[in-house]
């Protein structure tokens, strides 16, 4: 921008001329007000993303930490393994099952709240307005209490000696407690719990604006209730699925408190094997490229799911 | 008469609609029985909360009645859900599907009911050609008027060729011009399809131009049906009268009553004869609706029939108002449409002044 925009106009430049300097001078200031976060982005974010990425092309020291000794072990060490003796390099099965484990249960996570989290979301955004505000209250509840005290609470639940194998011996169900922690199916109920409100509420506000209105209608055309559900609700309220879905899906796949309780040493996912790697492990640089590969992983997950959703809906329609 | 009962569109038999329980229940509708023809477009009048948009919402299928039948060509379709009535709504907000385009909205019934594209596709252009939006056809709802999303709503409407059309309050977001411009649009639809039309408003004046008949109703009640012409001439109860233009209501003595012919004596003394309905004698002191307009100022005492004190006149372009005290306290609305070269009439306030009324201006009110 000129310095001397503001005297210019004054003495009378073309419309346009001003218009573009009114809007050239309000887009300076957007830039302004967006400063604070982009400051705390580069320091925060891409900064240790920048010395993450750096590190993992070193080699492993001693101890710990990195030696300046450019290798691409940290990357092979992913998915595959070097024989000690040999040197021969093969898959890793441990890091595969891991990797496969974090993939599976995120989706299972996704699908099942979304399948528990719609109907939820349905039945509040049809309640009177008061009794709205209620509901969504009781469901952001949890959210009061610390994750690692909740994810231990859950432990309670369900180790053997827990309130529920307690309750099933009790009634004669069982005769001997049922192994429920340390397995994937723990990692998964605690995963449900901890995600549920955060696909509720997306599809909660985009269902608060839906006009219940158009559902009369479909019926009124001759639509049934499974196909008004399909070609008018669905497509409307996409947004708040979709935004729903990530919001679920990209923490579960990075998740590390949840699976490193409930799923013990035995049952672990990629954060786990991450957060190994920097501490007993002594293996900064595979500890890093794994950290690059689960983002790379997450981000070709979230490419693909937002391909498809869009191109269905417009298939749909 | 076995021929006219085949062509009732629409019967609605006996409806009782209440909703809540206990203490809080709301009687919406109250043994409301109507018959509506073929052809017909009827219109529920009433205002709002009188039980006509209930109603509607009845017949559409929206919600059920507590007692009572509805018939769609003879056929009982009381527990039909709304996707299984040869009906269709065009809704008060219009409902259109937001996500869909002009094109995709109309055909939205048409692929429901699994017609084949190209039945579909003929049928969409033949919709839009009637509401004339053919060029709009791939437009975003978003990105079409108000008055374009009233003709789009009754397009999708009609595209499925429902054998009845409802339409609650379709015109009540529209402004003042395009509201009468397509109160003629919707009567031409209505000759040109030849579908039964159901038109909820409100708006007693939109009601007279466009029905062959109307039902008025308060309260969950059906008080009257029947032509424009009936129900403004010969209003049977105060609401009906009230409701629909202007009235003035005065009581009188019934002297006698014969051969549908009543004489009665009017507050100031004097005699006048009035037609009664078929069947109605009535007697004793009587509720009596006189409309401004069929009553007049007139010179001669001798053909005065009402006298009082001028208070208040009016001038609205097409016609006077004259407010006129009676000597009974009452006050009495005269309406007389202007000529070219009509004068102020403000130097005649206070003067006594007489009435006189045209012939039959005095109808009986039931109640």
């Amino acid at each position: 921008m000129r310095p001397d925009n503001t005297t210019n106009h004054e003495v009378g430049l073309p419309i346009s001329e001003v218009i573009k300097t009114a809007s050239k001078k309000q887009e300076q200031r957007r830039w302004l007000l967006l400063s604070p976060a982009l400051i705390l982005l580069l320091l925060a974010a891409s900064g240790p993303l920048l010395i993450v990425l750096v590190y993992s092309f070193l080699t492993p020291g001693d101890y710990s930490g990195v030696i300046w000794e450019l290798s691409l072990d940290g990357w092979i060490q992913v998915i595959w393994q070097r024989d000690i003796f040999t040197g021969s390099i093969a898959l890793s099965d441990a890091h595969l099952r891991i990797l496969l484990r974090s993939i599976k249960l995120s989706f299972l996570t996704t699908i099942l709240t979304l399948i528990m989290g719609f109907p939820t979301a349905y039945f509040i955004a049809t309640r009177s307005k008061k009794r709205r505000s209620l509901w969504l209250f009781l469901i952001t509840i949890p959210f009061w209490t610390n994750l690692l005290i909740r994810t231990f609470a859950i432990m309670e639940v369900v180790r053997n000696e827990g309130i529920l194998n307690a309750l099933l011996l009790a009634l004669n169900v069982i005769d001997q407690p049922i192994q429920i922690l340390y397995t994937d199916f723990a990692i998964l109920a605690g995963m449900l719990y901890v995600f549920l409100p955060l696909m509720v509420l997306p599809i909660y506000s985009s269902m608060e604006r839906f006009d219940f209105n158009l559902v009369e209608a479909g019926y009124d055309l001759y639509a049934t209730r499974w196909r008004t559900m399909r070609r008018i609700i669905l497509p409307i309220i996409r947004p708040g699925i979709v935004a729903g879905s990530i919001l679920v899906f990209v923490p579960s796949l990075g998740a590390y408190v949840t699976p490193r309780i409930l799923g013990g040493g035995k049952s672990m996912m990629l954060g786990n094997l991450i957060e190994l790697q920097f501490g007993q492990g002594n293996n900064w640089p595979l500890g890093a490229s794994l950290s690059f590969f689960l983002l790379a992983l997450t981000m070709i997950f979230l490419l693909l799911y937002v391909r498809l959703t869009s191109k269905s809906a417009k298939s749909h329609v | 008469m076995k021929q006219q009962r085949s062509e009732i569109a629409i019967r609605i038999e006996d409806i009782t609609k209440i909703y809540g329980e206990g203490r809080g229940k709301v009687i919406a509708l109250q043994d409301v029985s109507i018959d509506i023809p073929e052809n017909e477009f009827f219109t529920l009048l009433g205002p709002s909360g009188c039980g006509k948009t209930t109603l509607l919402r009845l017949i559409a299928g929206f919600e059920h009645p507590t007692k009572g039948k509805i018939h769609l060509y003879g056929k009982d379709i009381t527990a039909y859900p709304p996707y299984k009535r040869k009906v269709n709504t065009v809704f008060q907000n219009y409902a259109l599907f937001p996500h869909m385009t002009v094109a995709e909205n109309i055909a939205f019934g048409l692929e429901m009911l699994g017609k084949p594209k190209k039945e579909t596709d003929e049928t969409v252009n033949e919709m839009l050609t009637l509401v004339k939006m053919e060029d709009l056809k791939n437009r975003q709802i978003s990105q079409i008027s108000g008055g374009q999303q009233q003709r789009v709503a009754l397009a999708r409407a009609l595209a499925p060729k429902p054998r009845v059309l409802l339409l609650d309050e379709p015109l009540s977001a529209l402004d003042q011009k395009l509201r009468k411009e397509m109160q003629i649009e919707l009567k031409r639809l209505q000759s040109e399809t030849g579908i039964t039309f159901v038109f909820v408003t409100h708006d007693q004046e939109e009601a007279l131009t466009m029905s062959n008949r109307i039902a008025v109703l308060n309260s969950g009640k059906v008080l009257q049906i029947g032509t424009p012409r009936e129900i403004y001439k010969q209003p049977s109860e105060r609401f009906v009268a009230d409701f629909i233009g202007e009235t003035n209501f005065l009581k009188a003595e019934i002297l006698g009553c014969a051969n549908g012919v009543a004489s009665l004596t009017l507050p100031s003394g004097k005699t006048v004869e009035t037609n009664v309905q078929k069947g109605f004698s009535p007697e004793g002191t009587v509720n009596i609706v006189i409309r401004p307009e069929h009553a007049t100022v007139v010179e001669d005492p001798a053909e005065s029939l009402l006298q009082g004190r001028l208070i208040n006149a009016v001038y609205f372009g097409t016609d006077m108002r004259y407010h006129i005290e009676l000597e009974s306290g009452e006050t009495f609305t005269v309406r007389i449409q202007n000529n070219p070269d009509d004068k102020t009439s403000t130097q005649f306030l206070g003067t006594e002044v007489c009435i006189g009324l045209h012939k039959n201006a005095v109808q009986i009110l039931k109640d």
